[in-house]
């Protein structure tokens, strides 16, 4: 079922990095990217902008409003204000034109692939040239070695060899054929090698690539839901305060207090959730670039945030907690032969055997009996017996000698064609194996016409270094993890626990899986996981996040809500963690935001009201020099801090997966106290520089 | 004895009480709202009003029962009020004014119980009986039906249903008040309050003037006006009355009746989400924030203001020496933070911060313990709100009780959240803007006039009913301004949260896994404690520097 092209035989996220490393001019935060960005960030000063952002967009307003007051009466506390609320306007559209800005250079790359392109499309017998923007759904199109891939589509005849660098940044070129799961190929990526004919199943314009490129912008981002309810939270904390600040003046005039609109603005300003309000979209944008970073397209945010969640996790075995492939691990000669002997035996039969499984045999007589391998040249004599779906066994023939390898089954049997008799201890040895989950493969010789059985082979699955602890952290985590397999219930279940998944299915057929996803899902569980086949593509569909690896069928793609181009199924991890990262840097902002308010109060209401009433000067517990300066300092902390946290809404806060009670414990202390006490800090030592600008008292 | 073990002495024998009744009556209060029994007294008013008891209603429907219920109630009251001099039992009282009416009207529906007028010298008995006391009953009982529909949008799931609303009323009337009520009158009259159908008492005082002194039926308005946390007194003087509140025992079991309700609904609340651990954590915050503001308010009126009065002892003013500071501080607090209103002493003559204590209660939104329902739904809604930024921070769309809280949940918990500081500030700034208004402050030009504004629409809106006094408040602008403010307060937030508890009915629940954020624990409670301070404190900071902060420091 799961045909994986490229067989991931390093952990992920070191695999992950070397991908960026090679393709995204983007990783860490660059200071000179705000100085680049600027044009950007002036260009979404347009209200009709700012009005999506209603947090900012009152900021705006009331700068403009300030400025009016400015021009009219000026002085330089008034003009330090209003400067310093444009600013923070401006450090706002900052945060948001740098987080695209990583995408656009990710965008160029991709918008050279889409060159214009010329498809042969058939007509009848023949053939014509067309633009490939003219190509139409079901058009048959001829590519050959050497040529783009005019659109997307599914190879409906040929085999060919394709160099999809252009989208997956990997230079290896991966097999495409007809039939089967590994037939569909992506408009601008190139033909290496034989001739394929391709149905074209994507209307021009909404090709693989140009979704891509709208996603990597930001052109197509929608608000996820998270993101909705959190703006909503933020615009009624944004109305409270405007109330509270509007109907001051009133209350201040019975002190005999005049309070200037610069003033009520300044207060407003300081007291709205700008913080979290000028990173929100940013920390968005970032969230989605990370995952492209990781070479894993979303198709909606609302997937990503979906991952965040999910309860439960269905892995495929192969590929994803074990290495593609059966390894050898033992030989288990039977009685009066000796291991040498069994080693030496199974290697010769396998020396010409090409699939991992016959390598690994090599191998192990190499590293465990210290055999030499042999080259078949080395063996002029020799023979080798190809395995057969029929006879299923393969081996060698040197001289008088037959080797053969292969299931209990047909080994046995041409034993018995070849005047051997089968001892008992054989069949024990078997079904040792198989209650272990492990592949017996029987090796047997025949001399001189007199066959024998030599011993056994144990095949066995290998787990990935580090799948258990990654296992344990899920668990940690509250996520549940299911393998599932096309394995026997012994096979799937010495697996499973050798790998320290929770759960697994054996002998899954894509019916089973799809009933699995229903079952969790009317528990109330959001349920993610990998396929690329075909017959995987209802159950992407029905999972919450599907994962459709590049590799696969077109069907798969348009099923699942994200896909891998490394096509590497382990990347469900780090899909998840992306998705909780990314709502705990929202939430440990907005707390972060709002407990900044506190200081704030501390600065602004002893400055505006002192005068009034001098006993409120015992609230300036930060010694203050004068009210203005008090002001001006709570403005410029409130403007500065958005710069400070941009490179931290880009990377996300520090992510370690533990349980929800240690996460919180952590964050609200980084942020809940640290928010509380950091203001303080901050505005008091601004204030000891901004007292020092002649002009202010 | 001195005055600090006293002191002590009640506030642990208060807590014992609690504790003692806690289980019991929660517990009971949940089988009241589960069960599907109906009494056969209950039968018969259905029967009466054409109510189908086994028939759930959609929160729509449970909101437009209770807003026409009130309506109606509303509308009785006002007439009620305006005919009393062609009524009978009205002592020969004239006509209440139009203004007044309103304003009493609005006051009593909405749990409010302000009054802008002397009780026994404006309403007769039978506004009085067949009114005020009805809607002490009925208006109590409002609040905990929308308490209740919350709990169930949270512990119902794939439903559109959220109950009765006329079911959960009769319920409440007949099966927690009127028992309660009776029993605790009886209570009352063994401790001195009188209970009777006189008219005055003319009686001689000590230096030889005559007064005339109602009597009426008063323990029993007295057993509801604290048991459903109304506040509205038979008295001007209200608690501070000693025919309200004639011994310091009666004021313990007046301060235990009226912080039962709302503290045994967090256990209700736990039984019926079927996680009693979570009653628990609601409780702790409530009680986390009720005792920091008794330990303030006792500390500012201990120490007094100013050297006179700690010379003399302490801040006395203003207080009933039956009662002491420390009696005093403990009604006040629990008074404001229950959305009761009743008071034993005045605040207005409380030290500057001490005084600006019951005002900052208020201010919270009545939630901790909160009205009769009120506070248990107004707190659940803070939770939500704190839930939603702790699962941000945990990295999963953020669930309580097993719902979601999504966009729409939280749209609602917004609109909730907005309205009463709005309808608050509103009013006040409109108060303080209006000349007319203005005139009415009888500590003209002082911050100490401006809080007594403050406080009468921090009161109204967040439907306390103490006041502040020292304003003139029955004249057309107030009590138009006060009993608009009062229904806005009470009845907006109240659709919004049948709409939230309608939206949660309908959730499939989530399972709790390690990645749960657990709401029942020590740092979830510190986190709302924080939440309550912060999110509903930070709106009135800039109005209470001008207040009592300007004053007191």
């Amino acid at each position: 079922m799961t045909t994986i092209v490229k067989t991931p035989s390093s952990p992920a996220p070191k695999k992950a990095a070397d991908t960026v490393a090679k393709k995204a001019p983007t990783g860490a935060f660059d200071p000179k990217m705000l100085l680049t960005s600027l044009p950007d960030a002036l260009k979404k000063l347009d209200p009709r902008v700012m009005v999506k952002n209603p947090v900012m967009f009152v900021v705006e307003v009331g700068a403009a409003a300030s400025t009016v007051k400015a021009i009219t009466d000026p002085s330089v506390f008034v003009w330090w204000i209003v400067v310093w609320l444009w600013l923070t306007v401006i450090f706002a559209n900052l945060a948001e034109a740098v987080a695209e800005g990583r995408g656009k250079a990710q965008a160029e790359t991709l918008r050279k692939a889409k060159t214009e392109t010329t498809a042969r499309r058939m007509v009848g017998d023949g053939e014509e040239e067309v633009p490939a923007t003219q190509l139409k759904l079901g058009d048959l199109v001829v590519v050959e070695a050497g040529q783009i891939i005019p659109g997307d589509g599914d190879v409906v005849e040929g085999v060919a060899s394709v160099d999809e660098s252009a989208i997956t940044g990997e230079s290896a070129p991966v097999i495409r054929e007809s039939g089967g799961d590994r037939s569909a190929v992506t408009g601008g990526t190139k033909v290496l090698s034989d001739r394929i004919v391709v149905k074209i199943t994507t209307k021009p314009g909404e090709s693989f690539i140009d979704r891509m490129i709208a996603l990597v912008e930001g052109a197509s981002r929608q608000k996820t839901p998270n993101e909705i309810a959190l703006n909503i939270l933020l615009a009624s904390l944004t109305i409270v305060f405007l109330i509270a600040v509007a109907t001051l003046p009133t209350f201040a005039n019975y002190a005999h207090t005049n309070l200037s609109i610069v003033i009520l603005v300044a207060l407003l300003v300081a007291l709205i959730p700008t913080t979290i309000g000028a990173l929100l979209s940013a920390i968005g944008i970032a969230g989605m670039d990370r995952l492209v970073q990781r070479n894993v397209l979303a198709m909606s945010g609302r997937a990503v945030e979906a991952a965040g969640d999910v309860n439960t996790l269905l892995l495929d075995k192969t590929g994803t907690i074990t290495l593609g492939n059966r390894q050898a691990s033992e030989f288990i000669p039977v009685q009066g032969v000796s291991d040498t002997d069994l080693a030496d035996a199974a290697q010769l039969s396998s020396l010409a055997d090409e699939t991992p499984e016959g390598r690994s045999i090599v191998v192990l007589a190499k590293t465990g009996y210290g055999l030499r391998e042999r080259h078949t040249g080395e063996l002029p004599h020799a023979t080798f017996v190809e395995f057969t779906a029929q006879t299923r066994m393969s081996g060698v023939d040197v001289d008088d000698r037959q080797i053969r390898k292969g299931a209990a089954g047909a080994v046995n049997a041409w034993i018995n064609q070849h005047g051997g008799t089968i001892d008992s201890q054989l069949g024990e040895i078997v079904d040792g194996i198989s209650a272990s989950g492990g592949t017996p493969l029987v090796v047997a010789e025949s001399i001189g016409g007199k066959a024998r059985a030599l011993g056994v082979i144990h095949l066995k699955d290998v787990v990935k270094a580090g799948m258990r602890e990654r296992f344990d952290q899920m668990r940690s985590m509250g996520i549940r993890t299911v393998m599932i397999t096309g394995d026997n219930q012994l096979t799937a279940k010495a697996i499973a626990e050798e790998a320290g998944v929770d759960d697994f299915l054996a002998e899954a057929t894509p019916e089973d899986k799809m009933a699995l996803i229903k079952k969790e899902q009317e528990g109330g569980r959001l349920v993610a996981m990998t396929g690329d086949g075909t017959n995987d593509a209802p159950a992407l569909a029905q999972a919450d996040v599907g994962v459709a690896m590049n590799s696969g069928t077109s069907a798969a793609k348009e099923a699942g809500n994200m896909v891998d181009l490394d096509s590497n199924p382990t990347k469900l991890i780090e899909i998840v963690e992306i998705g909780k990262q990314l709502l705990i840097t929202r939430g440990s902002l907005t707390t972060f935001s709002i407990a900044n308010d506190v200081a704030k109060y501390f600065a602004i209401l002893p400055a505006l009201f002192a005068a009034a009433y001098p006993g409120l000067d015992k609230l300036n517990v930060m010694g203050l020099h004068s009210p203005e300066s008090a002001i001006v300092s709570a403005i410029v902390f409130n403007a500065l801090i958005i710069v400070l946290l941009v490179p931290l809404a880009l990377r996300g806060v520090r992510y370690k997966p533990s349980s929800a009670s240690a996460m919180l414990r952590r964050n609200l202390l980084v942020y809940g106290v640290g928010g509380l006490i950091s203001p303080f800090i901050g505005i008091k030592l601004l204030d000891l520089v901004i007292s020092l600008i002649p002009g202010l008292r | 004895m001195s005055d600090t073990a006293a002191g002590l002495l009640q506030v642990g024998l208060l807590l014992a009480c609690l504790a003692a009744v806690y289980r019991p009556f929660g517990g009971y209060m949940a089988r009241v709202y589960t069960s599907d029994k109906d009494l056969r007294v209950e039968r018969w008013t259905y029967k009466l009003f054409g109510v189908d008891s086994k028939a759930d209603q959609t929160w729509a429907v449970y909101a437009r029962s209770l807003i026409a219920f009130s309506a109606l109630s509303v509308i009785l009251l006002y007439l009620l009020q305006r005919l009393q001099h062609w009524l009978p039992l009205s002592l020969g009282l004239p006509n209440v004014e139009s203004g007044l009416a309103f304003n009493t009207a609005a006051s009593f529906v909405s749990n409010t119980n302000w009054q802008s007028y002397v009780p026994e010298a404006v309403m007769g008995h039978l506004v009085q009986f067949a009114g005020l006391a009805v809607q002490n009953f009925l208006s109590a009982a409002v609040g905990i039906t929308v308490a209740i529909a919350l709990i169930r949008g949270f512990s119902r799931s794939k439903t559109d249903r959220v109950g009765n609303f006329w079911v959960d009323l009769v319920r409440t009337v007949l099966r927690v008040l009127v028992p309660i009520a009776v029993v605790g009158t009886v209570v009352l009259v063994a401790m001195g309050v009188v209970q009777n159908f006189s008219g005055g008492h003319e009686v001689t005082s000590v230096v030889g003037q005559t007064q005339t002194i109602p009597g009426g039926p008063v323990a029993s308005q007295e057993v509801i006006k604290e048991l459903g946390t109304n506040g509205g007194g038979y008295y001007n003087a209200n608690s501070a009355h000693p025919f309200e509140n004639p011994n310091p025992l009666s004021n313990l079991f007046e301060i235990f009746l009226l912080l039962v309700i709302p503290v045994c609904l967090t256990r209700t609340f736990g039984v019926m989400v079927k996680d009693k651990r979570q009653g628990y954590a609601i409780l702790g915050v409530m009680g986390t924030i009720w005792a920091a503001f008794v330990f303030l308010a006792t500390l500012f009126e201990v120490q007094g203001a100013g050297t006179a009065t700690r010379a003399a002892g302490a801040a006395m003013e203003g207080k009933e020496t039956r009662f002491g500071e420390w009696a005093s501080s403990l009604f006040a607090v629990s008074t404001t933070g229950t959305s009761t209103g009743a008071v034993n002493s005045m605040h207005d003559s409380f030290t500057p911060l001490g005084g600006g204590v019951p005002l900052f209660h208020m201010m919270l939104g009545e939630v901790t313990p909160g009205g009769t329902g009120t506070g248990l739904y107004g707190m659940l809604i803070l939770a939500v709100l704190a839930v939603f930024v702790a699962g941000l921070m945990v990295g999963r769309t953020p669930e309580y009780l097993k719902k979601k809280i999504t966009a729409r949940e939280m749209k609602l918990v917004s609109l909730y959240i907005l309205t009463t500081p709005t309808v608050v500030l509103v009013g006040a700034s409109l108060a303080m803007g209006l000349a007319v208004a203005r005139a009415s402050i009888l500590n003209t030009d002082s911050p100490h006039g401006f809080s007594e504004v403050l406080y009468a629409f921090t009161s109204a809106g967040n439907n306390n009913g103490s006041a502040f006094a020292g304003i003139s408040a029955n004249i057309p602008f107030y009590n138009t301004a006060l009993g608009l403010v009062m229904l806005l307060g009470r009845f907006v937030p109240i659709v919004f949260a049948l709409a939230l508890a309608g939206s949660l009915a309908k959730q499939q629940p989530v399972p709790v896994t390690q990645g749960t954020l657990p709401t029942h624990k020590a740092l979830f409670v510190t986190m709302l404690v924080g939440v309550v301070l912060i999110v509903t404190g930070l709106t009135y900071f800039p109005a209470l520097t001008l207040g009592p902060l300007a004053e007191g420091l």
